[in-house]
């Protein structure tokens, strides 16, 4: 802005003129009304402010958002403002923002905490929480109850597609993370074992920890990103759609006919991908031996059959299926108790997936320690 | 009186969804500071047609032309350029959910302008209460009613001063009340900022009351049958299916 925009004179004691001139443009910048406060209170006597735009050039709401400053500054301390000088446009726009004063107790007061406040807001607000997962999971058990007495409401077509996503359409991840896996398992194992000539146990090793460890564990983490994301996100978009009241409305039972299918299907799918990841992860271990420990295929299986007991894979298994219950239930709670907004459902998905992941690893270990006790 | 200037003229247009025909031989000027209004039944395509002059959805066939420039003929970046001096509000509002209303209005301010963040929470607050929307900056849209999103809305399409304001069906979902002080709103705010309307809607209140010029879109015949002032239109137009509609069906005896 090369010249003023605004200047102040006085002709009469009383009088304050501002005088607007040239172009108005919210590309050169906001005016600053501390000058014109400065004029206004220099002489108490200060009675009128005539605002004269006989040489504005173009106008926006840069001048608009001056105009209306100025106006409040001068009603605050009682002096008439008169805009009867400026174009009949300005005046409207003038008229209409000023038309519906800000009501009372409208605006939010941002409170500020003090730390033994929002730690007991932290508190109160995880126990809510906690309260909310119990009586979810209350719901869905009542929910399973009706279905064991065929009495739960739910499309027969929603649990085939269920089923179908999360078995076969997620064969592609298992395979190759198992695969992976197994591969990292037999590397690690065969330095360390090759140095006291027990390589072959490398088949042991891998067997036993893809069987009890690795393969429910890890095929629980993928379907946790992928199946309980995925549950979470159509939840809470169901949510926000008014779907879910929808549904209530229409006396539908939202636990049985959305989290049911969902649920029964990672139920039923959970083992059956933790045995194909099983043989994706041995197969694994085995590529790695035979290329670099020369054991054959037969020696290899030989070993492992010889050394793994079945109670392994079965204890593998059990733990297989209570994570699909885990994924699927941490992503429909979050989903169901979604906010109603894009970004809520975002917030859900992430919440489903590290809720998933964090009931995973701690059931897991509470399940090692309680076997290791029992010596199972 | 001058001979009106056209600000966007619409020639041949062919709107599609793939090989799905919506409206063939659209053929209509939206003058300068008109009250345009783009009317029909539900489903023939409004919407569409609207979204097609903002320059969202690509035209199977015809041009569009912005101030003498066409839409569509022009760079990615020209184009980007020509959408600034549009202000649009969508159905639903579409304020960002994640965003207080203050900084829903303010955003394109933050994108497109050199000023401070105090600089646009002072424009974003006069937007604001030029809508009746005073001392709601804080909130997030969720926090609010139907009608004040839809007010929020204009406060963000106004944001940048538009030249034309494009509105997809501001009353719908609005008490009578509230329907016909948006059109109040839409009416003062064109008239002082000197800004072009158009407006997709099928609420003959809105029609009469606010349209200056209008067309109407056709589901049957999938074109446009007539174009003109909503008066001039209900005294001339001999279309059936013209009369049917701005008379609410009682063609016979009116």
């Amino acid at each position: 802005m090369t010249e003023e925009v605004v200047t102040f004179h006085r002709h009469k004691q009383d009088t304050l003129r501002v005088l607007i001139k040239g172009d108005w443009s919210i590309s050169f910048g906001l005016q600053n009304p501390e000058h014109f406060l400065s004029h206004l209170t220099s002489s108490p006597e200060t009675q009128y402010v005539v605002i004269d735009a006989s040489q504005l050039g173009v106008w926006d709401s840069s001048l608009i958002s001056y105009l209306v400053t100025l106006n409040g500054l001068s009603k605050a301390q009682n002096i008439e403002v008169d805009v009867t000088g400026l174009p009949e446009g300005i005046v409207r726009l003038i008229a209409l923002a000023e038309a519906v004063p800000e009501r009372e107790g409208v605006a939010k007061q941002l409170v500020k905490l003090n730390p033994v406040d929002s730690l007991g807001q932290f508190v109160i607000q995880t126990f809510h929480q906690f309260t909310a997962f119990i009586t979810f999971l209350g719901e869905a058990l009542l929910a399973l109850g009706r279905l064991v007495r065929a009495k739960a409401v739910f499309r027969r077509q929603d649990l085939v597609i269920f089923l179908v996503d999360t078995g076969p359409s997620s064969l592609g991840i298992v395979t190759l993370i198992s695969v992976l896996i197994g591969m990292i398992l037999a590397f690690v194992g065969a330095v360390q074992l090759e140095k006291f000539g027990a390589s072959i146990y490398v088949a042991s090793l891998v067997g036993l920890a893809m069987a009890r460890e690795m393969a429910p564990m890890m095929t629980a983490i993928i379907m946790a990103g992928r199946t309980g994301a995925a549950y979470a996100a159509q939840l809470g978009s169901m949510q926000v759609n008014e779907e879910i009241d929808a549904l209530k409305t229409m006396g539908i039972s939202p636990v049985d006919y959305l989290v049911l299918p969902r649920l029964l299907a990672l139920i039923f799918m959970m083992p059956l991908l933790t045995i194909y990841a099983n043989m994706m992860g041995v197969f694994g271990g085995a590529l790695v031996s035979i290329i670099m420990l020369d054991v054959t295929w037969s020696m290899y299986l030989e070993q492992m059959m010889a050394t793994v007991p079945l109670t392994h894979f079965f204890i593998g298994l059990v733990k297989s299926l209570i994570f699909g219950v885990l994924v699927a239930l941490s992503g429909c709670y979050m989903g169901m108790n979604s906010g109603r907004s894009a970004s809520a459902v975002g917030q859900a998905a992430t919440s489903a997936v590290v809720m998933g992941i964090v009931l995973i690893i701690v059931f897991d270990s509470l399940v090692t320690i309680v076997t290791t006790v029992f010596g199972i | 009186m001058t001979q009106p200037q056209a600000h966007i003229r619409v020639r041949n247009l062919t709107l599609q969804y793939g090989e799905k025909l919506i409206q063939k031989n659209l053929n209509f000027d939206v003058n300068k500071n008109d009250i345009f209004i783009i009317m029909g039944a539900s489903g023939c395509g409004k919407s569409t047609l609207l979204k097609h002059m903002i320059g969202l959805y690509h035209p199977a066939q015809g041009q569009i032309f912005v101030n003498d420039k066409s839409l569509w003929d022009v760079s990615d970046v020209a184009r980007q350029r020509m959408m600034k001096h549009f202000g649009v509000t969508y159905q639903a509002g579409a304020l960002i959910s994640s965003l207080t209303l203050s900084e829903n209005v303010g955003m394109p301010l933050e994108l497109y302008t050199q000023l401070s963040p105090k600089e646009i929470e002072e424009l974003a607050s006069l937007k604001l209460s030029m809508v009746g929307l005073a001392g709601f900056e804080d909130y997030y849209p969720s926090e609010i009613s139907g009608g004040m999103i839809k007010r929020a809305a204009l406060a963000r399409a106004i944001a940048l001063d538009p030249e034309i304001l494009f509105f997809d069906e501001p009353s719908a979902g609005l008490d009578p009340i509230s329907a016909s002080l948006l059109d109040d709103l839409i009416l003062e705010l064109s008239d002082s900022m000197k800004s072009t309307i158009v407006i997709v809607t099928h609420e003959l209140a809105s029609i009469f009351s606010i349209g200056t010029n209008t067309v109407f879109l056709d589901t049957d015949t999938q074109t446009m049958l007539a174009t003109g002032h909503p008066n001039q239109l209900l005294a001339d137009c001999d279309n059936a299916s013209v009369q049917q509609f701005l008379r609410r069906g009682g063609v016979e005896n009116a």
